[in-house]
């Protein structure tokens, strides 16, 4: 199982928390070309190794996180607030 | 038989006997026994039947790698399968039988299979049944499906019990610093020194004893110094977990384990699964001894010599009294000298050719006769071993000596340290040749061993590992100091034999993994077929699958892949342990999530009033929802069919809590739902609601709702019941990851609010007698697509929005959650006066099929706009989540699947929904298209139905169409129509 450090609640279980997708995708504009959004919404790298996601912590305070995570050990590397604002807080504890 | 129980000595309590049932028969054992040291104790030999063979089988061990005593315990919906006898804790009134045997386990038909055994090797069944001579006839699958069902007949184990459990399980979740696995000697010391260390400690052990291999030790006072060992875990603050086993090890220090309460003959909490997370674990969890590979090996009356010592002393039950103990180590030395001590007459093989001479001089001062070169080639007796015939080494060749009477034969072949839970986490354990054994792999972070599983060969040098990985943890922990590096290992005197086969002359009947019934001659099959791989091999003869989980004949299995080979064990390498460690009941894994605890159920505050009604509920995601209102016992089609008629002609009521309701709020709200919805939003004037459509990035419909404006910055937005949460979750992701410059809020008010909907000719009426003086719903106060608030004539605030989904007049009315029955009773008292009534989510389904409405069934995840018939919804003016991928030419294109109204040509026929569409001429492959939702429709008076063929309706105005249902052999000519069946113009809408 993994366990997540929420930056607002501390470390729980992943049971907690939905998993969201690929958080390195800086998503286009919506009135940009079909190129940009088609790289976007369908192409992705398969990492062995650490891979940036967002996480959501559903049953939690519902906050969007991006996790670093090693998909080879599931280790878990970082966990910052996805909003950037919160992000640059840092570690709130 | 006479009792093998000694007269003193043991943990075992004399003064509390206990009785208990095997097979029938009336037996007494003692508190502290397990059910198969009173088997023993009682002269009971035979005790099971093997898995494929039917070979009779005794007790092999005294832990949880036992492979051969496996019985049922319990009666009827109690009984539990495959238990091991070795360590089932033995309590008064217990009922035990043995399994995979007809008759009975001593006199069993089965065993007739044991006669053809040489033709049974591995894979004799998919080989012979797939297709040889002379089955060759029906080759293939065909055959194997017909001949399948014999076949597992005849192998296996136990049976379970066809009732459901009427025990309980629980789930539970702890907390600690250190997890301490196992209670030995190293494991009492490390949780020690740890928690005196001030840290938090929990100690499993798989036992009822804490004391490892102290308990089996000969000495008076085993009791005491168990005692003693918990009281000292205690009073250092250590939780002790007894019967409890850590069975998987899981990433970020996150351990299961499985805690079997004292057992006992009612219905009562029967296990315990925990969910621990340590900040770090040590793996206390000892060796497992091996057995020796040699002709009849698992004949009953063979056991491991740990085993035996283990029933001497700590049970108080002589294995025999004629006792041959056969070795390659020095470890069973300690084997032969208790017994000797115990008074049996011993003799020791050795397949060493030199042994430390004091251990020797230990023998000869007990008249030990000590054979050194020599190791069993076979054993004589079916149902008790009479003899072993002994063979002498040289070199490597072995020779045949004489026999000698014997009746136990015990057995080390070395020993394997326990690394199964290391292992589960991908740590590769390491050969090691002195000791001849798998070594844990030291790289895993977080995970010590300590003790016989880090390799310790002596009890001093497991106590001082523990001591001081004890220690270096805590500086680890409370002081951030380095990895905790193990103990260095310290050599035996005299290395452990390499020889764990004795060559027997017929290889069939030595067995290396007892419980999947593998034999020596299956893995040399196995490598002459190919499968050389560990993992083939693993595969095709079974080896060490199942219960046994690579306990037992692991490494004997690699040792004769590795001869066979001529390669070593490293370089054969070894399979990847899963768990569980031992077996794990489904009703563990279950816990209490069973019946109406399954999953989580939601209810409208209306709930208990729908249930006065008469409801009948269905599931709608977590929702339950009202599903018909049967009266006069009718049937579900009849209500609902009654129900929507009912709506039609006068009016009807519907609790429509569970949809979605989303607040969104703050200056950028209208901002933000433009670029939500594919319509335009941001114009939409205060106290107007409008039906919404919102498609996902790639362009495909993700759902539909309302959208109500309650201010400038205020809206409410409606999503249907199954999506709420994922729309909720997405524009939370939204406005956090992507837009996190639009200042917006939002909060799911689905709880907050009750709400019936109330449709129908004479639902404004029914609605107005419900209102308080002065207010009203006439045409002008409540247009199409408003809403408004305002009170209901007991004085409670309402919120009323003219919304259709039934294409009728119609309302929704909510309410303040802790108001609706309040409502629900005052709605129903006027729209049962005006000869309506109350409908459920069936008839809703019919009202809005005869619309051309969508819902979930047609809202695929495959659906665009244009294809549900709403592309002219889609904005031009302004970009919108998708609005870029639903353009895709391959989305655009005319001839995709588009919407339509399907209606049968005969109009008394019926049809399914799920059914293909077809062109008459061609009724096979994927068709044109396909139906979606089906329904009668008392508004036509005929069967209609809803679902997309390709280029929608104008393609096929003239044309017949078959709907084909083949899997329930249905095919019935159709016509496509409009998907708008029912009152196409809207106009019972304006009412």
């Amino acid at each position: 199982m993994l366990r997540i450090n929420c930056p607002f609640c501390g470390t729980r279980d992943h049971t907690e928390f939905g998993y969201g997708g690929d958080g390195s995708i800086i998503y286009p504009q919506l009135d940009e070309a079909p190129e940009e959004w088609i790289k976007a919404v369908f192409e992705r790298e398969n990492i062995a190794g650490p891979q940036v996601e967002t996480w959501q912590h559903l049953h939690g305070c519902r906050m969007w996180l991006r996790v670093c995570r090693d998909t080879v050990t599931h280790e878990v590397l970082s966990v910052t607030p996805a909003h950037p604002e919160m992000a640059i807080l840092g570690d709130i504890e | 038989m006479n009792s093998l129980r000694l007269a003193a000595g043991g943990m075992i309590d004399r003064s509390s006997p206990l009785t208990f049932h095997w097979d029938n028969r009336r037996l007494e054992g003692f508190k502290g026994d397990t059910l198969a040291s009173a088997l023993l104790a009682n002269g009971e030999t035979v005790v099971a039947r093997s898995f494929k063979y039917h070979r009779p089988r005794g007790v092999m061990s005294a832990g949880c790698e036992e492979a051969g005593a496996l019985a049922t315990v319990g009666e009827g919906a109690f009984a539990d399968p495959n238990v091991t006898m070795t360590t089932q804790e033995l309590y008064d009134g217990l009922v035990a039988r043995g399994q995979n045997a007809w008759p009975s386990v001593r006199w069993d038909i089965g065993a007739v299979l044991g006669v053809f055994g040489r033709f049974l090797s591995a894979g004799f069944y998919y080989k012979t049944f797939m297709g040889l001579p002379p089955f060759e006839t029906g080759r293939g699958t065909g055959a194997w499906m017909f001949y399948e069902k014999f076949i597992r007949r005849s192998a296996g184990l136990g049976t379970v019990s066809r009732s459901s459990d009427p025990d309980r399980y629980e789930h539970d979740n702890l907390y600690c610093d250190v997890l301490v696995v196992g209670g030995g000697i190293s494991g009492i010391a490390a949780a020690l020194t740890a928690a005196k260390e001030g840290l938090d400690v929990v100690l499993a052990e798989q036992d009822f004893n804490v004391g490892g291999d102290l308990l089996n030790q000969r000495s008076s006072n085993q009791g005491a110094s168990h005692r003693c060992h918990l009281q000292s875990l205690n009073d250092a603050g250590v939780r002790v977990m007894l019967r409890t086993t850590a069975f998987g090890l899981y990433e970020n220090g996150v351990v299961g384990l499985l805690e079997r309460r004292q057992p006992s003959l009612k219905a009562s909490l029967r296990q315990k699964l925990y969910t621990l997370r340590a900040k770090h674990i040590v793996l206390a969890c000892g060796a497992i001894e091996r057995p020796l590979a040699f002709g009849n090996n698992d004949r009953p009356g063979i056991m491991s010599a740990s085993g035996g010592r283990a029933y001497a002393n700590r049970y108080a039950v002589l294995p025999g009294r004629a006792v041959v103990v056969a070795t390659n180590n020095s470890s069973a030395y300690q084997t032969a000298i208790d017994l000797a001590d115990a008074g049996a007459s011993v003799t020791l093989l050795d397949t060493r050719r030199n042994v430390e001479p004091a251990l020797a001089d230990m023998l000869k001062s007990r008249n030990i006769a000590l054979h050194m070169s020599t190791g069993p080639c076979n054993v004589q007796g079916r149902q008790r071993i009479r003899a072993v015939e002994l063979a002498h080494r040289d070199e490597d060749r072995w020779t045949r000596k004489n026999t000698i009477p014997c009746d136990s034969l015990l057995v080390s072949g070395g020993w394997s340290p326990v690394v199964h839970l290391q292992s589960q986490r991908g740590g590769r354990p390491v050969w090691d040749d002195m000791r001849q054994c798998f070594l844990p792999d030291a790289s895993v972070e977080g995970i010590t061993f300590v003790g016989a599983a880090a390799g310790h060969l002596i009890g001093t040098d497991c106590e001082t590992s523990g001591h001081a990985a004890g220690e270096a943890i805590a500086g680890k922990i409370k002081r951030s100091g380095s990895t905790v590096q193990p103990t260095p290992l310290r050599d035996p005197p005299v290395k452990t034999d390499p020889t764990l086969l004795v060559e027997p002359n017929n290889p069939k009947k030595a067995f290396v993994d007892p419980l999947n019934d593998v034999t020596v001659s299956d893995i040399r099959l196995a490598r002459q077929e190919g499968f050389v791989s560990v993992e083939h091999l693993k595969r095709y003869t079974t080896l060490g699958m199942g219960n046994d989980q690579g306990k037992v004949g692991n490494v004997i299995g690699l040792a004769i892949m590795a001869a066979a080979q001529g390669t070593s064990i490293p370089d054969v390498g070894t399979t990847r342990f899963r768990p569980p460690y031992t077996p794990i009941s489904l009703g563990a894994l279950a816990g209490p999530a069973i019946d109406e605890h399954f999953k989580l159920v939601r209810r409208t505050p209306m709930h208990d009033w729908n249930l006065g009604q008469g409801t009948v509920f269905t599931d709608a995601g977590l929702w339950q929802r009202t599903w018909y209102f049967p009266r006069d016992r009718e049937t579900l089609s009849e209500a609902h069919l009654r129900e929507a008629a009912t709506v039609r002609r006068t009016v009807g009521m519907c609790d429509v809590t569970s949809l979605g309701k989303i607040a969104v709020q703050g200056p950028d709200s209208a901002r933000f739902l433009d670029r939500v919805y594919a319509n335009a939003m941001a114009k939409l004037a205060v106290g107007r609601a409008r039906y919404g459509i919102m498609l996902r990035d790639d362009g495909i419909v993700m759902d539909d709702g309302t959208v109500w404006r309650e201010s400038e910055d205020q809206f409410i937005i409606t999503t249907t019941t199954t999506n709420a949460g994922k729309v909720m979750t997405f524009l939370e992701e939204l406005l956090q990851v992507r837009w996190p410059d639009l200042r917006v809020h939002v909060t799911s008010v689905t709880d907050q609010w009750a709400g019936f909907s109330l449709a129908g000719p004479l639902s404004r009426d029914a609605l107005q007698a419900c209102l308080a003086s002065g207010e009203s719903v006439s045409n002008d106060a409540c247009l199409f697509m408003t809403f408004f608030d305002t009170k209901l004539k007991s004085g409670v605030s309402c919120r009323i929005a003219r919304i259709s989904f039934s294409g009728e007049l119609a309302y929704e009315v909510y309410v303040s959650s802790s108001y609706g029955g309040h409502l629900a009773q005052m709605l129903a008292s006027e729209v049962e006066a005006r000869g309506g009534c109350q409908y459920g989510l069936e008839a809703l389904g019919t009202l809005r099929i005869e619309k051309g409405h969508v819902t979930g069934a047609e809202l695929d995840g495959r659906v665009t706009l244009e294809d549900a018939g709403l592309g002219g919804m889609a904005s031009k003016k302004k970009p919108f989540i998708g609005s870029t991928l639903r353009n895709r030419p391959e989305l655009m294109k005319g001839d995709r699947p588009r919407l339509v109204g399907i209606v049968p040509m005969d109009r008394t026929a019926t049809f399914n929904a799920g059914s293909i569409l077809c062109l008459p001429e061609k009724v096979s492959g994927f068709g044109e298209g396909w139906v979606t939702s089906v329904t009668h429709s008392p508004a036509l008076g005929h069967w209609i139905g809803l679902g997309f063929i390709k280029g929608g309706h104008g393609e096929w105005a003239d044309r017949i169409v078959v709907a084909a249902d083949p899997l329930r052999a249905s095919a019935v000519d159709v016509q496509i129509v409009s998907p708008q069946m029912f009152d196409p113009e809207g106009a019972r809408l304006h009412g």
